[in-house]
């Protein structure tokens, strides 16, 4: 029983972790794409207006929420499961529900390399769960 | 893609793989947790091991944000992907987890993806859309 409440709490942490990473993954985006070059605009105008730039930005501010929850449901699902596995099923579903969200909310090109990459990286996660 | 871009992508992924393994080992010291029992969970970060981990994924927020700003999504996050490996190294050989062959074989087929991804461009350009050291002079909403 212990060990059916174990595996659940694992893959709960690890749905947890996905959804919120990749929500904040699409917002953190669309703001640094706002902002620009972060590395030229450093040069230009110093560390302090960078970071006033970003904390301005309310999608920023957003996706930092969803990086906090998605924090916390990684320790949620560290408790219960090896890293072994929640580290690279995170990780791997993630990319998937990334590209997905990518070419639906920032409209990225998202070719034929990068699907088949995404088929590759599903089918690895698959044999991780196994 | 410049030097200093490779290794901010590349810190991405180490920065991403340590701060992992050093939460791991935190937590597997703090206890498990339950949904019953949130202050628990908020007080984990107590932990020094936790604490250090968390440092790391600043490093890795840094990384990550400043690679956004410059390159699509879904480049960046494949390109820094190699992390997966360095995970399954760490949990085999650092924390002694026992990492089947079955679970080998995944992490080969991530990294394949991996490898197909990062050979294309890593920023998409729309049509009349301003390049990115240009939108550097916009407002940001």
């Amino acid at each position: 029983m212990r060990h059916v409440t174990s595996n659940l709490n694992t893959w709960l942490g690890i749905a947890a972790v996905v959804l919120a990473t990749s929500g904040g993954d699409v917002l953190l985006a669309r703001a640094m794409k706002h902002i620009g070059d972060v590395g030229e605009l450093r040069k230009r105008r110093g560390l302090l207006h960078v970071v006033l730039r970003a904390l301005g930005s309310r999608y920023f501010l957003l996706g930092v929420g969803c990086m906090a929850l998605a924090f916390y449901s990684l320790l949620f699902g560290l408790s219960w499961g090896d890293l072994s596995l929640i580290g690279p099923a995170t990780a791997s579903l993630t990319f998937v529900a990334n590209a997905i969200a990518a070419r639906i909310f920032l409209h990225e090109h998202v070719d034929g390399r990068r699907w088949a990459a995404a088929l590759l990286v599903a089918g690895g996660v698959v044999l991780m769960a196994l | 893609m410049t030097f200093r871009k490779y290794l901010v992508v590349a810190g991405v992924g180490l920065f991403a793989a340590t701060g992992d393994s050093l939460l791991s080992y935190g937590m597997k010291q703090a206890g498990n947790v339950s949904l019953h029992n949130i202050p628990g969970l908020l007080l984990a970060v107590i932990n020094p091991w936790v604490a250090l981990g968390i440092l790391f994924l600043l490093g890795f927020f840094a990384c990550y944000t400043t690679a956004l700003s410059w390159a699509d999504l879904t480049y960046v996050l494949p390109a820094s992907s190699l992390g997966i490996v360095l995970l399954a190294l760490i949990a085999r050989f650092a924390l002694h987890e026992h990492v089947s062959a079955t679970r080998w074989l995944g992490i080969a087929l991530v990294s394949s993806g991996v490898g197909f991804v990062t050979r294309g461009p890593e920023l998409t350009q729309h049509p009349g859309q301003p390049n990115v050291s240009a939108a550097t002079a916009g407002p940001s909403r």
